[in-house]
C-alpha cells in the first residue's frame, strides 16, 4: 500500500465524474469506451479521470495495448470507508447521546426556573 | 456542502481532499450547545462515540493557546486519547482548535461553528488535514483493521 493512499484516495473521489466511473466498476471491468458511453465526454477526458484515479490505486488497468480494460481495486477505498465508518459511528453516537444531554439541560433550567 | 435540516441526524461531506465536514441540527439554542462542547462537566456526559466508553479524563483550558486533553476508556481498561490546542473562542458561534490522537495521528484543525435558527442549533464542525504526510501517518495507524467494507458503504459516506 503507498503511504499516501488516503489523501490520494480522497483527492481522486473528489470529483463526482470519477466517482461515477467507480461506481460504473464496482459492477464489473470495462472499457474506456465503455465508460465514455454515460457521460458526455470524450475518450481523452475520460482518460485523465482514469489515469487519476489508477495513480491513487483505485482502479487497475488491463495490459492489452488496444483495450486496456479497468477494473475495480477495493483495498482504498476500504481504507477510507473504514476510517470514515469509525469516524461516523464516534460522531453518530456522540450527537445521539447530546440530543438527550440537551433536552435533559434545558428540562433541568425549565424545572429550576419553575421552582422559583 | 451538506447543511442538516433535521433534528437527529448526522451528515458528513467531504468538500476538498483535506478536509471533512459533520454537520448536525440539534434542538437547544446556542449559548447551550457551545458549552456543552467546552465546559468538561458537559463534555464528558456526551462526546463519548460508541456504547460503553467513559471520559475519566476531560481537561479544558478555555483561552487562545489553552490545552484540552481528553481520555476515553472502556469497562475491559482500552484506553484512548487525545489531546490539542485552543486557537480561537468566540463564543456562542465560533471554535477553532488543534486535535492530535498522539503517536502518528496527523494534527487536524477543527473549525466548529454554531448557527442558530428558531431555537435549534446546526453545528458544524470542519476538519482540516494540515498536510498531506499527517494524513499518511493516520492511515498507517488507527485505520487499517482490515475490514472488508462495501464500496456501497462508502458511496453511502460520501453521498
Amino acid at each position: 500500500m503507498a503511504t499516501d493512499t488516503l489523501s490520494l484516495t480522497l483527492s481522486a473521489l473528489a470529483d463526482p465524474t470519477r466517482r461515477a466511473i467507480l461506481e460504473r466498476l464496482a459492477n464489473g471491468a470495462a472499457t474506456v469506451k465503455e465508460l465514455s458511453a454515460p457521460f458526455a465526454m470524450s475518450g481523452p477526458a475520460v482518460s485523465k479521470h482514469l489515469r487519476v484515479l489508477e495513480r491513487a490505486g483505485l482502479i487497475a488497468r488491463g495490459r492489452e495495448a488496444q483495450w486496456r480494460p479497468c477494473r475495480l481495486e477495493a483495498a482504498p477505498l476500504e481504507e477510507v470507508a473504514e476510517w470514515a465508518e469509525r469516524y461516523r459511528r464516534f460522531w453518530d453516537a456522540s450527537y445521539e447521546r447530546l440530543d438527550d444531554y440537551l433536552s435533559h439541560l434545558q428540562h433541568k433550567e425549565n424545572d429550576d426556573d419553575d421552582s422559583r | 456542502m451538506t447543511t442538516a435540516d433535521r433534528v437527529g441526524a448526522t451528515t458528513f461531506a467531504t468538500p476538498s481532499e483535506l478536509e471533512i465536514v459533520v454537520t448536525r441540527l440539534v434542538d437547544a439554542p446556542r449559548a447551550l450547545v457551545f458549552d456543552c462542547w467546552t465546559k468538561p462537566e458537559h463534555v464528558a456526559k456526551w462526546m463519548l462515540g460508541p456504547e460503553g466508553w467513559s471520559m475519566p479524563v476531560c481537561e479544558i483550558d478555555l483561552r487562545p493557546g489553552g490545552a484540552w486533553h481528553f481520555v476515553w476508556r472502556q469497562a475491559d481498561g482500552t484506553e484512548m486519547a487525545m489531546h490539542g490546542e485552543y486557537r480561537e473562542i468566540s463564543p456562542p458561534e465560533r471554535l477553532v482548535s488543534t486535535e492530535s490522537w498522539g503517536g502518528d495521528w496527523p494534527e487536524t484543525l477543527n473549525t466548529l461553528v454554531l448557527s442558530e435558527e428558531d431555537g435549534r442549533t446546526t453545528i458544524t464542525n470542519t476538519i482540516l488535514f494540515p498536510t498531506k504526510g499527517a494524513r499518511d501517518a493516520a492511515i498507517e495507524t488507527g485505520m487499517k483493521q482490515g475490514m472488508n467494507l462495501s464500496f456501497d458503504r462508502l458511496a453511502a459516506y460520501l453521498a
